[in-house]
């Protein structure tokens, strides 16, 4: 049961990526994104990281794409127009993303061991266990992140305060 | 205990259907409660002439929304404008499935008044709530109209705002419960009847107020209907619908706010548990699964009265003025609450 629901949602996550690129308005592309950012939020369910799960939905799902959706609509975009691609895409593209698949495969392979491991539907890391984490054994990084996050919120307030 | 799987399969089915069933009935019947309540607000009758003081109305209109001509116009993006209904209405149905409306009954194994015993119940009904703006959105987007698109965008920008508000007023609840599955919130307010509800024994009215303003908002109910505002944008997000998806984004609002009444009773009011502790509260196992449900039933049953009563009361927010108080006070005052919850409860648990 696990292993056929990750099938059918790794599935729809890739079905989903591929529909982001391939089509040409960019609402339907915004909705595709939600369509794999919520299959990835089963998959995570499916590895046993329910919070995460939930924080998935609630942030990507919810809050960021609204906000997508709420710019496209707001600025009406049209339809994208097809191009032939630039030649430096085709030059530097292709073998650029091979390279860098490559290169992610190698590390993978050869250090696969040491990343650790879930199965699925083996272990469920409750959220106690996850805020146990959090904020004992790693409460100054996630503070440290907070205030990094509160740096650019000011930045992003500065960028775009009009200069009187 | 354990239970084998296809007695589990055949239970949850029948569970879901009944659930399903009795929530749209819930769904027709606050209709008509609401246009015999604000009736009587007004000083007039409300409906009174299908059946005994009107109570087939609904029947009858549903009869009426099905027979009439499902109408789409020239100019909608077609594929999204028939979704954005369905969105609408899935997402409404599907957060009643990890509530439990009753005590914690079982029968072969299989808790009976919950559909989905989950670790995380309470993040599952906030995210699927924050799902359900797409309905909206997409509505409104997909319509190609003026008034449909702003009543969108006001309703994606509010319900925004206001989930920041709603989410952090919840925090002190689950500060208190040190849970997010439900049974374990309404477990912690169980034991002293009224006494013990987070709204009185925990402390958390603030919280309540916060939570039933930005669920009145992120329902896009009065004082909060800038969405749907008639007098400014016809019907605003569901001007071009007809027939039955008008019909189907009705049905999401008023499940909506029956959710929301679900949610206010479970995390504020000791969901099904009695408000006089164990009188009240039944003996057998009958008679505690019937006494369970009453009071659930009548918890929800006065916030849906609470709504409609709000609504024959309050005139409208203006923007500005629904955002400011989002923004500059919702959540400033849920922050609040948050740190003086965690002040208490840090004094009152003993140090390690």
């Amino acid at each position: 049961m696990n292993l056929g629901l990750f099938i059918v949602f790794g599935a729809l996550c890739v079905a989903g990526a591929l529909n982001l690129l391939f089509q040409r308005h960019p609402i339907n592309s915004a909705l595709s994104l939600i369509v794999v950012m919520s299959s990835l939020a089963v998959l995570y369910l499916l590895l046993g990281a329910e919070f995460l799960a939930a924080a998935q939905v609630i942030v990507y799902s919810g809050a960021i794409m609204v906000l997508f959706t709420f710019v496209i609509m707001l600025l009406n975009a049209g339809k994208e127009e097809r191009t032939h691609g630039s030649k430096m895409a085709y030059i530097a593209g292709i073998p650029g993303a091979a390279a860098l698949l490559a290169l992610l495969a190698f590390i993978f392979i050869s250090r696969g061991g040491s990343f650790g491991s879930a199965r699925l539907g083996e272990y469920i890391v409750t959220t106690t266990d996850l805020s146990r984490v959090l904020f004992k054994n790693l409460l100054l990084p996630f503070e440290v992140t907070s205030v990094l996050i509160l740096i650019a919120i000011l930045g992003a307030v500065a960028l775009a305060r009009k200069e009187h | 205990m354990e239970t084998s799987f296809v007695p589990f399969v055949l239970i949850s089915l029948a569970k879901v259907i009944v659930v399903v069933v009795i929530l749209l009935m819930a769904v027709a019947y606050t209709v008509l409660l609401e246009r015999k309540l604000v009736g009587r607000i007004q000083n007039r009758w409300g409906p009174s002439r299908v059946g005994p003081f009107g109570l087939l109305q609904p029947l009858v209109d549903g009869a009426k929304l099905f027979l009439k001509e499902d109408l789409i116009p020239e100019a909608v993006d077609r594929p999204l404008y028939i979704l954005a209904p369905m969105i609408a209405l899935t997402c409404a149905l599907l957060s009643i499935a990890v509530v439990p409306f009753g005590a914690d009954v079982r029968w072969h194994g299989v808790d009976l008044f919950e559909i989905a015993d989950v670790n995380i119940g309470l993040l599952i009904v906030l995210g699927i709530t924050s799902i359900g703006v797409y309905g909206i959105a997409l509505s409104g987007w997909s319509s190609n109209n003026k008034y449909s698109l702003l009543g969108a965008l006001r309703s994606t920008a509010q319900v925004i705002s206001y989930e920041l508000a709603l989410g952090l007023s919840l925090v002190g609840v689950v500060m208190r419960s040190g849970s997010l599955r439900l049974r374990d919130i309404v477990n912690v307010q169980a034991t002293h009847g009224l006494l013990s509800w987070n709204f009185f024994g925990g402390f958390q009215f603030v919280a309540f107020f916060i939570y039933l303003m930005a669920a009145y908002a992120e329902t896009n109910r009065t004082p909060f209907d800038l969405p749907e505002a008639e007098s400014e944008l016809t019907a605003g997000y569901h001007t071009e619908y007809s027939s039955m998806k008008f019909a189907m984004f009705f049905m999401a609002e008023y499940a909506n706010m029956i959710t929301v009444g679900c949610v206010a009773t479970l995390l504020f009011f000791g969901g099904a548990t009695s408000p006089f502790g164990h009188f009240l509260s039944g003996s057998g196992p009958v008679s505690i699964a019937l006494f369970s449900i009453f009071w659930f039933v009548a918890k929800v049953f006065f916030f849906l009265f609470l709504y409609i009563w709000v609504r024959g009361t309050l005139p409208r927010f203006r923007y500005d003025q629904l955002m400011g108080f989002g923004w500059k006070f919702l959540v400033p005052v849920a922050i609040a609450n948050i740190v003086v919850t965690s002040l208490w409860l840090g004094f009152l648990t003993p140090v390690h």
